[in-house]
């Protein structure tokens, strides 16, 4: 990840910039509660457009550090910068360019819908002319117009939530910081959910933490994995999948050879026996060696019935990276 | 700004038994010591005809109605103001708040005038009483006024005491507790040290603990008296606890 923003114009707003613009940068950023680091050196930055996984195991320190970028909590080193307004400096400048979901929705479960949503936009002073569009937009945009009149008490765990992604989007902020938003709804729920993400997606930077990584697979641009307060990976999907180091190739043969012949194959990195049958054959990205092997298998009489390109999931990354942060520790 | 947040919190209060529980109480109690007074009255009017320079019925009748409506709110006023901060916290809903461009002071002003507003209205109900008895006779307006002043800036004094412990937790029924502890506190040792400091003639600590006695201060008013010193003391301790309410808020960001 490229570090610094400091040559990044001071913009009072981002709506006059184009889209390539950076909207949240994160310098550096610490958080310590007593003796205990919860966030140690967290450095990341987010371009308008762009959806950011923020992933890490529980206690990772997702929480706080989205508390530091929505100004909920006080850094003890760094700087945040959200559309080239400093957090620190001017944070009321600052937070009106920010929505934020914390894990816990925070409802006021006396009012309607439709109070509550007007309530945020007030608080977010949203003009009284632009007020009334503005919130029936997010309540539109959230699936929420038809419950518009009932209290938010009553409603279901997934309303409640989209009642919280209403609350973060309806001043139109540059950036929303949703702070585990699927969890505990449904799998249609989630699935709503998510697709509201990417349509945020469109016009607003997202942050989305979460410990769910198909999630991350299916709605981000950008993966930035926490462990123990600190970045252990920060790049692209892609790159997180490249990440993993080649590609693998999940083999089965009735009548394997042995495992340095197959090793031979050219392009072929490494062999695991997966097993009587089975292989997993690693090979680096640029030499595919599956041509060769099939070739192979048939004139030597491999009895080759299974021949699948084995996903490399965010799974295995993600716990290579946390493992591998462990042993280091 | 602030107004939005003292809607809210009107909103909140009136959305909660809580509320019109103290209202009807409160009323109820004060009626009926309103109409045994004015029965007592009734009966010794005749005697008071024939005394020089007797007292008439707003003072013997009226100012005694807002003298049990202070005494109601030093317990109405903590259970009143626990939910202020303190439910916010323990409801996870002050991130709504601190995420918004506000700053601290806008919203512990807001949510003071929010509870302002309704011991304001508290104050109103109460004073209909008195307005009744024009219908058959005259008052005092001089003292009316002194008084209904006296009791509403005893009422903010009272508010900003339990809104300041409010910040101090996240569980609103020890915050009602901390806020009547701290009043009952501040009421004996204001009363008692402000007297015992006079008597030995240290009077710049007899008037500095007059400052933490908004009871004492209330007398004055009660009296007819509207002294500069009675409301620049009620004044400061308002001042003093919105700004602790302030900084303790600022404190809960800075250290989470």
């Amino acid at each position: 990840m490229t570090p610094a923003t400091s040559e990044q114009p001071r913009l009072p707003h981002c709506m006059t910039v184009t889209t390539s613009e950076i909207t949240v940068s994160a310098q550096g950023l610490s958080r310590r509660f007593g003796a205990r680091t919860a966030v140690d050196g967290v450095t990341l930055e987010l371009k308008r457009g762009e959806i950011l996984g923020f992933l890490g195991p529980n206690g990772a320190g997702k929480t706080t550090t989205m508390q530091m970028l929505t100004g909920n909590l006080a850094p003890s080193a760094g700087s945040i910068n959200v559309c080239g307004v400093d957090m620190l400096d001017a944070p009321l400048a600052a937070k009106a360019h920010v929505g934020y979901l914390p894990e816990t929705p925070p409802l006021y479960r006396e009012l309607t819908v439709i109070e509550y949503v007007d309530l945020a936009a007030r608080l977010h002073r949203v003009a009284k002319s632009a007020r009334g569009a503005a919130v029936a937009e997010a309540l539109a945009g959230c699936g929420l117009t038809e419950v518009a009149k009932k209290l938010v008490g009553t409603l279901s765990k997934g309303y409640q939530q989209r009642v919280g992604i209403a609350q973060a989007i309806v001043h139109k902020p540059d950036v929303v910081i949703l702070d585990e938003p699927t969890v505990g709804l449904d799998p249609n729920q989630i699935r709503e959910i998510r697709n509201l993400i990417r349509e945020l997606g469109r016009e607003h930077s997202v942050i989305l933490s979460t410990h769910i990584l198909p999630e991350v697979e299916s709605v981000c641009d950008r993966v930035v994995i926490l462990h123990h307060g600190r970045t252990v990976f920060a790049d692209t999907i892609e790159g997180l999948k490249k990440f993993h180091g080649g590609r693998i190739l999940q083999v089965g043969l009735r009548n394997p050879p042995a495992p340095d012949v197959l090793a031979s194959i050219a392009g072929v990195a490494r062999v695991e026996a997966d097993g009587a049958n089975g292989f997993r054959i690693s090979f680096a990205e640029q030499a595919d060696p599956t041509d060769a092997l099939v070739r192979r298998a048939v004139e030597e009489s491999w009895g080759l019935y299974q021949l699948v390109p084995a996903q490399t999931s965010i799974e295995e990354v993600f716990v290579q990276l946390t493992r591998k942060d462990e042993v280091a520790a | 700004m602030i107004a939005t947040i003292a809607g809210k919190e009107l909103k909140a209060m009136f959305s909660a038994p809580l509320a019109w529980v103290v209202l009807t109480l409160l009323q109820l109690i004060l009626s009926f010591g309103f109409l045994k007074r004015l029965d007592d009255f009734m009966q010794v009017q005749a005697q008071l005809m024939q005394t020089p320079n007797a007292p008439g019925v707003t003072e013997l009748v009226v100012v005694p109605v807002y003298a049990t409506c202070a005494i109601i709110m030093l317990f109405a006023v903590p259970l009143l103001a626990m939910r202020l901060i303190a439910e916010e916290r323990r409801n996870q809903t002050m991130v709504l708040l601190m995420s918004a461009p506000l700053t601290m002071t806008e919203i512990v002003l807001g949510k003071f005038a929010g509870l302002m507003l309704f011991l304001l209205l508290i104050i109103g109900i109460t004073t209909l009483m008195p307005l009744a008895l024009l219908a058959g006779g005259r008052l005092d307006f001089g003292l009316l006024a002194s008084v209904i002043l006296g009791v509403a800036l005893l009422a903010a004094c009272f508010a900003a005491v339990a809104l300041y412990a409010s910040c101090l937790t996240a569980q609103p029924i020890t915050a009602a507790i901390i806020a009547f502890s701290l009043l009952l506190g501040m009421l004996l040792t204001g009363e008692t040290a402000s007297d015992g400091l006079r008597e030995r003639g240290w009077t710049v600590p007899a008037a500095l603990a007059q400052v933490l006695s908004p009871l004492k201060n209330f007398e004055a008013f009660a009296k007819g008296t509207l002294d500069s010193y009675s409301i620049v003391c009620m004044l400061l301790l308002i001042i003093v606890f919105l700004i602790l309410s302030v900084r303790r808020l600022d404190a809960v960001r800075l250290r989470g």
